[in-house]
């Protein structure tokens, strides 16, 4: 089963953290990406800050295009901040590599995927 | 663990200080009841973990404890009895984003107080909103501790006695908080980035101080272009932090930079923004700016930049902004394209106006250097070096006056 490790927390909050303390988080990714390139194909992103993004709104309308704004709008709680996702035998084990990349700063959710495409297919 | 939780108070402070200087009237107050509310969460959340909205529990702590010292402060007595009634103990509740954003802009607004001295606005955002510490400061500025505790003290009392409008800002005044603010947080980068005095070049604390409040900016505006476009311009600038210096200290030319030391991650994210304010349409100076660092940005060596488009940038910038300096970064950009000759023609009517200018001067002696005139070369050098150049600047100037003269031995 393939799950996703995705990773939320408050953007600027790592950037703030000392130096020693950013180099413990990343060595965690480190060693989540190298124990996972030796099992196969996994996919991972970290996203840039939210205020980056631009909104896709639904139409307000039948027949009308998409309203593009340029939200997210002030929220100072969690964000998105990036993910994984692979193939593991069960959750317990998905578990254990969610672990790796566990820090105060973060809250991790390991959640199944119904459907992969692209570079880790479900099919 | 406690370094853990500073990160996140130290991401809060801007708003939590904003919203509790609306409550109590007063910057001391706030900052008081924030130190006394990060206090608090030292130990309540490494006992029951961070609460799933930091800030809401901040600012409700923070609330409670500045109503708890002014109800045992005589001093500000006064202060309570005005307000009395507001003063309600409070439950963590998401804050109002509307109210929030226009809070942090009241706050970083004081800052910019228009009897102070510039480098004063300066300080003090940087003491008051990003919560550096004076001795930091001080180490920003390249002064002595003392002196800028004395600063700082003073430019406090210049703002108390400075009332800026608690009511919500109309959108004209709103604008107008936004463009003033906005204009300090670039200057605060450039004295980072631009030392005006001692030994460094660069002091890197400005710079990320000034990158933190843009992003701060760009996070409670995020329909406006121009902050989008000032925070892309410093992440293009900030990118080129390592190949700026060279180990021995010496400044490097952008010509001369290594240019695989730039960070790609700054330059990605700031084309993200840049792109966000191109699509809102904004053409302020900030997207114009950001623009041309990003078509350095782009380019694998000074040969493949696109000249044409960088002075084409320029002059859109120097109709918005008729400046001899513009003009002369325009002129650089000609010479690239039409030939050293020409820029220095270009240059002799700038030449009252910027005499005084350094840059000018260094410009001016490379320019002379292409066309060999070195005899001249040297004399625009020797002017750089009257016009208090700093540390790393000296070296590189003496390299070029040394080389000229070598030329000039040759012949």
């Amino acid at each position: 089963m393939i799950y996703a490790i995705t990773i939320y927390g408050e953007a600027g909050v790592f950037e703030a953290l000392p130096k020693d303390r950013q180099d413990e988080v990343m060595s965690g990714h480190g060693a989540l990406q190298t124990a996972l390139k030796e099992r196969g194909e996994f996919v991972s992103m970290k996203l840039m800050p939210p205020t980056s993004a631009v909104m896709v709104e639904p139409a307000t309308s039948e027949g009308k295009p998409p309203l593009i704004t340029d939200g997210p709008f002030a929220d100072t709680k969690e964000n998105f901040l990036g993910f994984y996702a692979a193939d593991f035998n069960d959750l317990d084990e998905a578990l254990t590599y969610a672990k790796l990349i566990s820090s105060p700063i973060a809250r991790l959710e390991v959640r199944p995927v119904a459907w992969a495409g692209g570079a880790i297919s479900s099919e | 663990m406690s370094d853990w939780l500073e990160a996140t108070f130290t991401q809060q402070r801007p708003r939590a200080i904003a919203a509790l200087t609306r409550v109590f009237r007063d910057i001391d107050t706030a900052e008081d009841a924030f130190a006394d509310a990060c206090l608090k969460a030292l130990t309540v959340w490494k006992q029951d973990g961070a609460p799933r909205d930091p800030l809401a529990w901040l600012l409700a702590t923070a609330r409670n404890a500045g109503i708890d010292s002014l109800r045992k402060s005589q001093r500000r007595a006064a202060i309570l009895s005005r307000h009395n009634e507001e003063f309600q103990p409070m439950l963590a509740e998401t804050p109002d984003p509307d109210e929030m954003r226009d809070d942090v802009l009241r706050l970083l607004f004081i800052c910019c107080h228009p009897e102070l001295d510039r480098r004063d606005q300066i300080a003090l955002a940087l003491r008051i909103v990003a919560g550096l510490s004076v001795e930091e400061i001080a180490s920003g500025f390249l002064v002595k501790l003392k002196a800028m505790e004395q600063r700082i003290t003073r430019a406090k009392k210049k703002i108390a006695s400075h009332t800026v409008a608690f009511e919500t800002p109309n959108p004209e005044e709103r604008g107008a908080r936004l463009g003033e603010v906005s204009l300090m947080i670039y200057l605060m980068f450039n004295e980072g980035w631009s030392t005006s005095a001692g030994p460094s070049q660069i002091n890197l604390t400005l710079c990320e101080e000034a990158i933190r409040l843009a992003r701060l900016l760009v996070a409670l505006f995020p329909a406006m272009g121009e902050q989008a476009a000032l925070l892309a311009l410093l992440l293009l600038q900030h990118a080129r932090r390592d190949a700026r210096i060279d180990r021995q200290g010496k400044l490097v030319a952008l010509d001369d930079q290594d240019r695989t030391l730039w960070n790609r991650t700054d330059i990605a994210e700031a084309t993200a923004f840049l792109q966000k304010a191109q699509r809102i349409n904004h053409r302020g100076a900030y997207v114009i700016q950001a623009a041309i660092a990003a078509a350095h940005a782009r380019a694998p060596s000074p040969e493949d930049t696109d000249w044409a488009l960088i002075e084409s940038h320029y002059a859109a910038l120097h109709a918005l902004q008729p400046t001899p300096v513009v003009r002369l970064n325009q002129i650089a950009a000609q010479a690239r394209l039409h030939g050293p000759q020409f820029a220095l023609e270009a240059m002799e009517s700038l030449s009252e106006d910027l005499s005084n200018y350094r840059w000018f001067h260094a410009m001016r002696g490379a320019l002379l250097q292409d066309v060999g005139d070195h005899r001249a070369a040297i004399a625009a050098f020797e002017a750089v070096m009257t016009l208090a150049p700093t540390g790393p600047e000296c070296v590189a100037i003496k390299d070029k006056i040394s080389s000229s003269k070598k030329e000039l031995g040759h012949l």
